[in-house]
């Protein structure tokens, strides 16, 4: 063989090698919600342009959470690229389970993610997941029964107001509840509303120092004021309610307001689902007078990569795709703007096209007004709106919530349920180890 | 007779299943044990170690416990009396002559086959649920206030929804039992006159001992684990925390293994007693 044939095969084998070094197959866990299901089916973009493949695996939220949370710690290493939120990352972040996402390349403009958004998902100013879409909560008001009350929404009002509004808004006789806010036990159902309503009446869940705060007035106050207004002017049996009960309710024209998540704006604007499509109104989330804070939350589904993967590089293009500018272009191409993931990036509010969507601007807004690092009037040591990210959160909250469930059922007083909540949470943060 | 070569044939084609089913129970059961005496923590680095029976005193002592542990009797009570008493009943109705027999019977039989998540679901927004549920417009029909089911009488309500999914077992089970009474019998307690009350008290309901048993056995079995129905409904609040639910909320919600493991211990001694109790108390009934 001559030395040239030689030299050329050499060459193409070493090209041929290195194209298979590059061609990946990536494994990706995933939460079954619409904008990542439409992402699944626009991947052949993503193959198009990198050459990688891409193996889904679908799951329901809470069993997402438990298997990637169970494969992370456990070192599984079954997944390239995982779909978590705003209370894992800053944890696994911190655990050093993720890859640090500081090396995007100039194009994916990283410093167009929203600050809230790239504050809840970083770990001491690194960046751990990349936000594929966000979202706050807000008020959603029926403009009809507001008008028919003789009252005006303010674009941010009061706690004070939406209690006089919902009464004027009440018609019992006609199934019409002036309010409908999550009663349901849980963290991230009640625990959460009832978590923002007290930071916007001053309240947190630690000081400093890791003590529990039930036993200070603001605690009191929030939750004397939520209980006294929900039986005012709450549907029957609100204890249970959590998102889909309420937005049912909504959708059925029995609610006057709603606050919840802005993601829940587009199902009660649609005329197919909601009979009240045409007469939705939007403002922020309200707070208590003289208190800075208001009533809303943040959240991300967000995609982040476990620290020790070997296809590290093929992963960090997939996030780059799958949150980037172009991604977005490509949806609205696709399915039109209504439907691109939202609250994730700064640019997209400043599309004129993706403004004509009623809810766009209150969405926003409701973001930016949303702080992670700095949740509450007084200081926390934790990161995170309506939770704190520290493991022990979700099992503590839960608990928390259905003590304050028993008080929305009529079961317990407001005095029994943070008596009973301030004890429990010291115990469970003496037992890991904080205080 | 079996030879000795028969008999180390048989041990030895035996011998895989037997291994498998050792691994099937003694693995998880082993594991469960090991878990509960180290600290173990998913999301603060895994295992920290062993702390002998620390998880074991945390457990008993979180103001929690006892509650789950009468919450979980009351389930397990509360469905076993109205199965058993709607049961007999049931299957004595069942047991006549009637028109559409064939339907009925499957009609009755039917809730058994629906899976707990779908029937909990069922009963929560299409009849308890306060505004929309089938029972708040009955009772606003009769012009009374709607009741809150889940919230107001929330344990009530669990044992309902369970009661009515584990009836057409209890009825299945009273029902074939009562077919193998023997005619005769009844009729001839008939003509000498007996009234059908005593009737039932001396002869149908001894018939039933063993059926009765039974059903009270393997229902308790089950019914110690009842999760789903109150995942789906109340989520463990308003007192319906069982022990099952308070295992999951400290092994998946609070990411403790190790102290779940020691609930998951705990669990298993207090099925045991139960069935060791039941055993004792109804179990002679096996024997007669």
């Amino acid at each position: 063989m001559s030395r040239i044939t030689t030299l050329c095969t050499a060459t193409a084998m070493a090209l041929v090698m290195s194209g298979g070094a590059f061609a990946e197959n990536l494994v990706i866990a995933t939460v079954n919600n619409g904008d990542m299901i439409r992402m699944q089916g626009l991947t052949q973009d993503f193959t198009d342009k990198t050459g990688h493949t891409v193996e889904w695996v679908t799951l329901e939220e809470n069993v997402l959470r438990q298997r990637v949370t169970t494969d992370i710690a456990a070192k599984g290493g079954s997944f390239d690229i995982m779909t978590i939120g705003m209370y894992e990352t800053p944890i696994w972040g911190a655990n050093g389970w993720l890859v640090p996402l500081d090396d995007f390349s100039a194009e994916y403009d990283v410093d167009d993610i929203l600050p809230a958004m790239r504050g809840g998902l970083s770990h001491d100013g690194t960046l751990y997941a990349a936000p594929f879409y966000g979202e706050s909560s807000m008020i959603m008001y029926r403009t009809d029964l507001m008008e028919a009350a003789g009252l005006e929404m303010p674009t941010a009002p009061t706690w004070q107001f939406i209690r006089e509004a919902a009464a004027a808004m009440t018609d019992r006789d006609a199934d019409i509840n002036g309010i409908c806010l999550r009663g349901k036990a849980g963290w991230g159902e009640g625990g959460a509303f009832i978590t923002v309503t007290a930071n916007s009446f001053g309240a947190r869940w630690f000081d400093e120092e890791w003590n529990a705060q039930f036993d200070q007035p603001e605690w009191k106050e929030a939750l004397t004021f939520f209980t006294e207004m929900m039986s005012e002017s709450g549907p029957t049996g609100y204890a249970t309610n959590g998102f889909n009960e309420n937005l049912n309710l909504f959708q059925q024209g029995k609610c006057g307001m709603w606050i919840d998540a802005t993601v829940a704006a587009s199902f009660v604007t649609n005329p197919n689902d909601s009979t009240v499509a045409d007469s939705v109104g939007f403002a922020l989330a309200p707070n208590a007078e003289g208190v800075e804070k208001r009533a809303n939350w943040l959240w991300a589904w967000a995609l982040a990569i476990p620290a020790g993967t070997q296809k590290e590089d093929a992963a960090k293009e997939f996030i780059e795709w799958a949150t980037s500018k172009e991604y977005i272009e490509l949806v609205a191409a696709n399915e039109g703007w209504a439907n691109v993931p939202p609250g994730a990036r700064t640019s997209l509010y400043e599309n004129p096209n993706y403004k004509e969507v009623p809810f766009a601007q209150m969405t926003l807004d409701s973001i930016l007004a949303a702080d992670p690092s700095n949740p509450t009037v007084k200081p926390v040591p934790y990161v995170g709106i309506q939770f704190a990210a520290i493991p022990e959160f979700a099992g503590i909250a839960t608990e928390v919530s259905q003590e304050f469930s028993a008080v929305y059922a009529g079961q317990q007083t407001v005095e029994e349920a943070l008596a009973k909540a301030q004890a429990l949470t010291n115990d469970a943060m003496e037992a890991a180890g904080y205080r | 007779m079996a030879t000795q070569h028969s008999r180390s044939a048989a041990r030895l084609m035996m011998a895989p299943a037997v291994v498998l089913l050792l691994g099937w129970m003694l693995v998880p059961l082993i594991m469960t044990l090991t878990f509960s005496f180290k600290q173990y923590l998913p999301l603060r680095g895994g295992d920290l170690g062993w702390v002998g029976f620390d998880n074991y005193v945390r457990f008993v002592s979180s103001s929690a416990f006892w509650p789950s542990v009468v919450a979980t009797l009351t389930i397990v009570g509360g469905v076993l009396i109205i199965t058993v008493v709607l049961g007999i009943l049931l299957a004595i109705l069942l047991n006549q002559p009637m028109w559409g027999q064939g339907i009925v019977r499957i009609l009755v039989i039917a809730p058994f086959f629906v899976m707990p998540t779908v029937s909990a679901l069922v009963w929560k927004n299409m009849f308890m649920d306060p505004v929309n549920g089938l029972f708040a417009h009955l009772w606003k029909f009769f012009g009374a206030e709607p009741v809150a089911w889940l919230s107001e009488a929330s344990m009530p309500s669990i044992v309902m929804i369970v009661s009515w999914q584990w009836l057409p077992f209890a009825t299945l089970i009273l029902l074939t039992a009562i077919q193998s009474l023997d005619s005769e019998q009844l009729e001839a307690a008939e003509m000498d006159g007996a009234p059908p009350i005593k009737r039932f008290g001396y002869i149908i309901l001894p018939h039933l001992g063993r059926a009765i048993t039974i059903v009270i056995l393997i229902q308790t079995i089950f019914l110690l684990a009842v999760f789903a129905e109150i995942f789906v409904t109340t989520g463990g609040a308003f007192g319906t925390r069982t022990l099952t639910y308070l295992i999951y909320q400290r092994v998946l919600e609070s990411q403790n293994v190790g102290l779940g493991s020691a609930g998951g211990v705990y669990a298993i001694i207090l099925a045991n007693i139960v069935a060791i109790f039941l055993m004792r108390i109804v179990g002679k009934n096996l024997d007669a």
